[in-house]
């Protein structure tokens, strides 16, 4: 079937099977920035934007995004840098497969909560998993990076 | 020469200006905090993990796996599954060369036995690979997979590691596999590997010890969870040569394994590492790569195969389930006289790295307890119709401690004493050396050893402050039902296996003024490109931006063992650190003959080289055009290529302390604050070092309380996603601390150490060592669920020893059994 998405502003037509995952059809298409880690909507890899809010693509079918709004990181590519100064500033990137989906996931959270503590920003992102980090370096970039927001 | 040729990029801006490791930090980049190289790239999401390069027009590939845990394949009808449009191949048993080899990964020659062929008539648990089928896309591959018709004679599989030694059930009865060099390799017995060792006369030493301990401990199967599955892609190149594009820790075991079990000569392949998503051991061996050859040799095509979670899961590795058994004896005053440590290993199907976790498991634990009159170690590796276990992050280390450090808690407790003191008491310290390290080393004899960089002591010293010890307070009542309770333990790793591990470094000079550095050493995610383009520019007085750097090719980077056994900054970053010291030479030299001056007259600093009169000078990035361009029959590349393999392999050292609470109504134990303490040398990147240890301390966590393989009685595994196999997340555990003492390494680049795998080995211990403290109970099974854990209360509280145990003992509730 056929499908149009909007991708990081850009209208895309894009075939895809019934029950295809929109993870497959974006990395298909070319999204290699969404990765794929679990299949069962447990590690965050896959995470986009989907009308701004984020969504574990593995989980969404493609089909459903039919004339929808999509942002992966390169959607968000400035924003995303400025992150990725205070996460690499820890060492917390690591292997980095992680990194787009969680660093999505950061974002929505500063656009969503105004003054997340600890234990917030711990939940916000726990859908996002890291099996490199121990997610130590991650808070404390995560901590930095909204303080600098605010300054 | 014109401002264009110079670097425009002023500023590379890190969020924060790099701190020093300490004051008398002399060092202009190593021991530095610095991004690491790649880091923005991949938040970004720059193509750059295997799946992300392969060619679009690379056939799927998927794997028929056995759904038996023992069966012998009768027949395989492929005709409907070809019949198919987009099917390309199917290939089975009959399509492979009848070679044995070894999916281990580790050097030449192999201390894992040849004791798997690509794809075998027999399979061996389930999801053991059957057939190979490629096609055009995906959903084709898949649904060919599914119609592809096997017959099995299903077998009685042996599933229990208590039951494998000398099972009339043999697992591996083929003619053809065999080990390397003796390595107790008896599969007639299902014995993958043996090993035995004592020095001193262990039983006469204990029966003459007034303080004996015994304990008994079963660590089980763990998976390592990279979060990137595994996956290759193969094409044939302009020349006819097979190039492999994989997630691997060893390219060069790879490339020479491969050639092996595909009868091709090494010369006629290439494997590329890119960037890869995680390993910790599971991608030290070869899983996708065979299958995608097979293919790409069948049909000349592109192939690509990326696993499942589940078949990570269910066909990949584990860690070696181990039941470790260790006896005492002692002296009142806590001194220790003996160490027996025996061990039972289950290697599941296939025996890759059967010896080596095996041997790990007493070499990296016993010297840390090196004043003792005797010693002994041995037992068995076994065969098992599960899941082949591997290498994984502590490989056997972290197993082997699980039985040393209760059995040294369970002494402190018998003759009343700090569990801190008595290891101190005991314990390894600078300048002092452990027979150990002569006997045994990783499938072969070891090389002796004297510690020259230990600060257990200031780990210990330390790690008491931030955890508050005090041993007299060690379990608390903080609410009815909550019990916090403290505990602690201590830890070594090598760097690298001396004697063993290789690796080396090419660095070239360019034009610009700027150098390729080209390693086979392989950066996980670890950060090892970063630290090793640190070493690289501290030797050549450089800065960072001035050194590009390539590692993991074949072709294109010199040889390296790879990335395992903390071998990566140790031995890949003292080859780099040679180089660049050569390299530095060979400037100065050539800049010497350029300047008309001795080569020690030239004073080279700032990136410049200046004659002893400073009349002459000559800029780095001048002379890069001057070398390659313009000085005529002078011009010369100017390179060196240096390798390094470790006459000795330094170990890191912990001291961690933990406090847990447990629930006594439900058995759950949560992780409150782990504080530990490392010396890992002078770490190249203190930020990324500690970074390491704290993922290995969360690994080690979920290892202690629910990281769990878990099967059912046919041996179908019941925890193949990350729904039935839940990894930490960041609401799992409380607080991690993590310091590095300062300690410097001389054997090391810049005195450093390994710093990979020392995180994740204490967990397991500590925590078993807390609950014991909380609950009186010594668990020995792992993990520690809360139904363990509420049964140890339950026995706890029948003797009466959890309400001892709480300060002001008697005044308080003790926890309520049922």
């Amino acid at each position: 079937m056929k499908l149009t998405i909007t991708i990081n502003g850009k209208n895309e037509l894009l075939e895809c099977a019934p029950g295809e995952m929109l993870t497959e059809v974006l990395r298909r298409a070319g999204y290699v920035e969404v990765k794929k880690g679990c299949d069962t909507g447990n590690c965050g890899a896959c995470t986009v934007l989907l009308e701004g809010k984020p969504v574990l693509s593995c989980s969404y079918l493609a089909a459903r995004a039919d004339g929808k709004n999509i942002t992966t990181i390169q959607g968000r590519v400035d924003e995303a840098r400025r992150f990725a100064q205070f996460l690499t500033a820890e060492g917390a990137d690591q292997c980095g497969f992680c990194a787009p989906g969680f660093t999505l996931t950061v974002l929505a959270m500063r656009d969503e909560l105004a003054n997340p503590s600890e234990a917030d920003i711990r939940h916000y992102l726990a859908g996002n998993l890291c099996r490199c980090s121990g997610y130590e370096g991650q808070i404390r970039a995560i901590k930095n990076y909204l303080e600098a927001q605010h300054e | 020469m014109s401002e264009q040729h110079r670097d425009p990029s002023a500023s590379g801006a890190p969020a924060r200006p790099a701190p020093a490791l300490s004051a008398t930090n002399k060092f202009h980049v190593v021991a530095h905090d610095l991004p690491k190289v790649d880091g923005e790239g991949l938040v970004l999401g720059r193509p750059a993990y295997t799946d992300d390069l392969a060619p679009a027009n690379a056939l799927y590939v998927k794997l028929v796996r056995s759904p038996h845990a023992f069966a012998r394949i009768v027949s395989i009808d492929a005709a409907v599954a070809l019949a198919l449009p987009g099917v390309a191949c199917v290939l089975t048993w009959k399509d492979c060369p009848r070679v044995p080899y070894t999916r281990a990964g580790q050097g030449n020659p192999e201390p894992s036995p040849h004791d798997r062929f690509i794809l075998d008539e027999f399979v061996r648990y389930v999801g053991d690979e059957v057939a190979v089928i490629a096609a055009e896309d995906e959903a084709t591959a898949e649904k060919a997979a599914a119609f592809v018709a096997v017959k099995y004679e299903v077998l009685e599989p042996v599933l229990n590691f208590e039951n494998a030694l000398d099972n009339p059930i043999i697992l591996h009865p083929e003619p053809e596999i065999h080990e390397m060099f003796p390595i107790g390799f008896e599969p007639k017995r299902n014995i993958a590997a043996a090993y035995h060792m004592e020095l001193g006369d262990v039983e006469a030493e204990i029966a003459a010890s007034p303080v004996k301990i015994e304990t008994t401990v079963h660590t089980q199967a763990q998976q390592h969870v990279a979060m990137e599955p595994h996956v290759a892609f193969s094409y044939l190149d302009v020349h006819g040569r097979l190039v492999i594009y994989t997630s691997t820790q060893n390219p060069w075991h790879t490339r020479r394994l491969l050639g092996l079990a595909l009868q091709k000569p090494i010369r006629e392949i290439r494997i590329v590492k890119p960037r890869i998503g995680g390993g910790f051991g599971g991608k030290q061996q070869i899983h996708v790569e065979p299958f995608v050859a097979m293919v790409t040799l069948k049909t000349g095509r592109p192939a690509r195969l990326a696993l499942t979670r589940r078949e990570v899961f269910e066909a990949t590795f584990t860690r070696h389930e181990m039941r470790v058994s260790v006896r005492l004896g002692a002296d009142p005053n806590g001194h220790l006289r003996a160490i027996d440590m025996q061990i039972l290993s289950n290697t599941g199907a296939y025996g890759e790295h059967a010896l080596t976790t095996f041997m790990v498991a007493g070499s990296k634990t016993l010297p840390l307890y090196n004043k003792i009159a005797a010693v002994r170690f041995g037992g068995h590796v076994v065969y098992t119709n599960k899941v082949s276990a591997g290498a994984y992050r502590g490989y056997g280390a972290i197993q082997g401690l699980t039985g040393l450090e209760a059995a040294m808690d369970e002494l402190a407790h018998k003759i009343g004493m700090d569990p801190v003191e008595l290891r101190r008491m005991n314990m390894i310290h600078e300048g002092e050396t452990s027979d150990v390290f002569r006997i045994m080393g990783e499938g072969t004899e070891g090389v002796a050893m004297t510690i020259e960089s230990c600060k257990l002591e200031e780990c210990i010293a330390r790690g008491k402050e931030l955890i508050g010890w005090d041993p007299a307070r060690l379990v608390r009542e903080v609410a009815p039902g909550k019990l916090r309770a403290k505990g602690m333990a201590i830890a070594m790793q090598g760097s690298g296996i001396p004697l063993i591990d290789m690796g080396s470094a090419r660095v070239e000079f360019q034009d610009g003024g700027f150098f390729k550095l080209h390693v086979g050493a392989t950066d996980l995610g670890t950060g090892s490109d970063t630290i090793l383009a640190q070493i690289a520019a501290e030797e050549l007085g450089v800065e960072m931006k001035d050194i590009v750097v390539h590692s993991s090719d074949t072709d294109h980077t010199p040889f390296d063992v790879g990335a395992y056994a903390s071998s990566t900054t140790y031995v890949s970053g003292s080859a780099v650190q040679r180089a660049a010291r050569s390299l530095r030479e060979e400037l100065i030299a050539a800049a010497a003959r350029k300047l008309g001056a001795a080569p020690g007259d030239i004073v080279y600093e700032n990136k410049n080289f200046r004659s002893a009169d400073g009349k002459n000078t000559l800029s780095l990035d001048d002379f890069s055009f001057d070398t390659l361009y313009h000085d005529g029959a002078a011009m010369q590349t100017i390179a060196a290529t240096e390798s390094f393999s470790g006459e000795k392999s330094p170990p890191p050292y912990m001291a961690a302390f933990v406090e847990i609470e447990i629930d006594t109504e439900t058995g759950k134990v949560d992780v409150v604050h782990y504080a530990a303490v490392a010396d890992v040398g002078t770490p190249i990147s203190p930020m990324l070092a500690k970074v390491q240890i704290e993922g290995g301390i969360l690994q080690g966590i979920g290892m202690a309380l629910y990281e769990n393989v878990r099967y059912s009685e046919k041996g179908h595994m019941l925890s193949h996603n990350m729904m039935t196999y839940p990894i930490p997340s960041r609401e799992d555990v409380g607080r991690i601390t993590v310091e590095i003492v300062d300690s410097y390494e001389p054997s090391g680049p810049f005195g450093a150490k390994s710093a990979g795998e020392i995180g994740i080995d204490t967990p397991p211990s500590a925590i078993a060592n807390a609950i014991r403290n909380a609950t009186g109970v010594r668990l020995t099974e792992y993990p520690f669920t809360p139904e363990r854990v509420l049964a140890a209360i339950r026995a706890g509280a029948a003797s009466g020893s959890i309400g001892s145990r709480l300060e002001g003992a008697g005044a308080r509730t003790a926890p309520r059994a049922k």
